[in-house]
């Protein structure tokens, strides 16, 4: 099965870093994902731009409304995901407490839906 | 196989796990089939009985363990904590959802959507049916025993609902002859057969709550007092203390006819350190006041942070001032307890130990 893990975070903490702690975590990621990798589980993976950068989209009454920011103002933003192939929810929940964000942030696992074919 | 599954939650518990429990409900199932044979009378029905029992020979082996998979799956911490219990009970109890319903105060329709909810989940989320892996099984027990224990609490009350009680000891007989070598799940059993045997005795004609060492021995059930104790002496030599244990041997403490406080009061030390709560200090405090006399157990609630809320704090803390002989006092805790108190039968005991300090004052 295919689940997204999705990094939330606040993302304030990471522009008050110092350079060192960013490497920290830089090193973490890739620690981590290259774990991922070897275990054959992984699908895909990205860490994303601020929420500053965000633009949202609508489309109502066939007029596209165009607005700047984030969908939702939240205290953790999303600030990146992993989509991973294993065989059941604990791995999944497993996977996601490995991720370096779960220590100070949290990690949402949703499963992805899956439409049968003969449905 | 059900009915060997019966005799087996029936004995293990009491007599241990035999060496080989599968092999053990194998052939239980087959002499209570045989025996079923021979009640029967038509050629058919033992010719069903017995192609029933070949089919089944392959499974058989297996059934323990998939009904710990069922267990572990409804009690997934993926799930709500109420989604569990409904399941549990659905799933493994013997309830109705309308049974449930009633028990839990719930409008049917609501109890039946709750269970749709949860499976739909278990399928949506992959929540795996099995026995966890050893290193997340200490957590995952953890969360089954919660579950149980919720369970029995919500029957024990007040206000009782012995079905609840029952399902939930039901329940942990289930869990002791599947998880024999886990200590915490005896404890639990033990703790809640410890707690149930003095279930006619909590309550007076009158459906009043009555206070432990006012209730009538009598009226205590000593099989379930015995077998309690005979759970809970298979857990200690597992070497494992966890506070399921350490709480059933102060339920059992509390059950001998002279009650050993200073031991209580080192358990709930105990207990402290495994689940550390101010409930557990204030229980603590009370031993204590036991033990050592009410002043230094006056002192221990007094050092308790947090519990301004809790309304037994105050209605202990009463109960030590009127000891004493500090009336005025009591009288001002037995009324901050009874502001906090909403407990028809509690309210009226309160009420009456408020009156009996105003007239001796």
């Amino acid at each position: 099965m295919q689940y997204l893990l999705l990094i939330y975070g606040d993302e304030n903490g990471w522009e008050t870093m110092s350079e060192e702690e960013r490497g920290q975590i830089f090193q973490a990621y890739g620690t981590y994902t290259q774990e991922l990798q070897d275990s054959g589980a992984m699908v895909a993976g990205d860490a994303l731009q601020p929420t500053p950068t965000a633009t949202t989209v609508r489309v109502r009454n066939d007029e596209t409304l165009t607005t700047d920011g984030p969908f939702a103002e939240t205290k953790e933003q999303l600030g990146g995901y992993y989509l991973v192939d294993v065989g059941s929810l604990d791995e999944a929940l497993e996977w996601a407490a490995k991720i370096p964000g779960a220590r100070h942030g949290s990690i949402e696992v949703r499963p992805v839906m899956v439409f049968e074919e003969d449905m | 196989m059900q009915e060997a599954f019966a005799t087996a939650l029936e004995r293990w518990p009491r007599d241990g796990v035999p060496a080989n429990p599968g092999a053990w409900l194998l052939t239980t199932a087959r002499n209570r089939a045989i025996d079923r044979i021979r009640r029967e009378q038509t050629l058919r029905r033992k010719t069903e009985l017995l192609a029933a029992l070949e089919n089944a020979e392959e499974v058989d082996e297996t059934i323990p363990d998939e009904r710990l998979s069922l267990i572990f799956a409804c009690c997934h911490p993926a799930l709500a904590t109420d989604a569990q219990v409904t399941l549990t009970l659905r799933t493994l109890g013997g309830l109705t959802t309308d049974e449930i319903a009633r028990a839990f105060l719930v409008p049917e329709p609501t109890m039946a959507q709750r269970l749709v909810r949860a499976k739909k989940k278990i399928r949506a989320a992959g929540i795996p049916f099995r026995v966890p892996p050893d290193h997340l099984l200490p957590e995952r027990v953890r969360s089954v025993l919660a579950v149980v224990y919720l369970i029995f609490n919500e029957g024990y009350g007040p206000p009782p609902r012995a079905e609840l009680c029952e399902e939930a000891i039901r329940l942990g007989k289930v869990l002791a002859v599947l998880m024999p070598d886990e200590p915490e799940v005896l404890g639990l059993l033990a703790l809640m057969l410890l707690h149930d045997a003095r279930r006619d005795a909590r309550l007076d004609a009158a459906g009043e709550l009555v206070l432990l060492d006012e209730q009538d021995r009598s009226r205590w059930d000593a099989g379930r007092i015995a077998e309690g104790r005979r759970v809970l002496d298979r857990a200690l030599p597992l070497k494992r203390p966890g506070p399921y244990q350490v709480q059933a041997a102060i339920a059992a403490l509390h059950l001998e006819p002279e009650t050993d406080w200073p031991q209580i009061a080192l358990l709930y030390q105990r207990l402290d350190c495994f689940a550390p709560s101010p409930v557990v200090e204030l229980n603590r405090a009370v031993a204590v006041a036991m033990a050592e006399g009410p002043g230094r157990g006056l002192e221990l609630i007094d050092s308790i942070g947090g519990l301004d809320g809790y309304r037994h704090l105050h209605s202990a803390r009463a109960d030590l001032l009127r000891r004493l002989g500090r009336g005025s006092e009591a009288a001002e805790s037995y009324r901050r307890a009874l502001d906090l108190a909403t407990q028809p039968t509690e309210r009226a005991f309160l009420e009456r130990r408020l009156a009996e300090v105003r007239s001796g004052a």
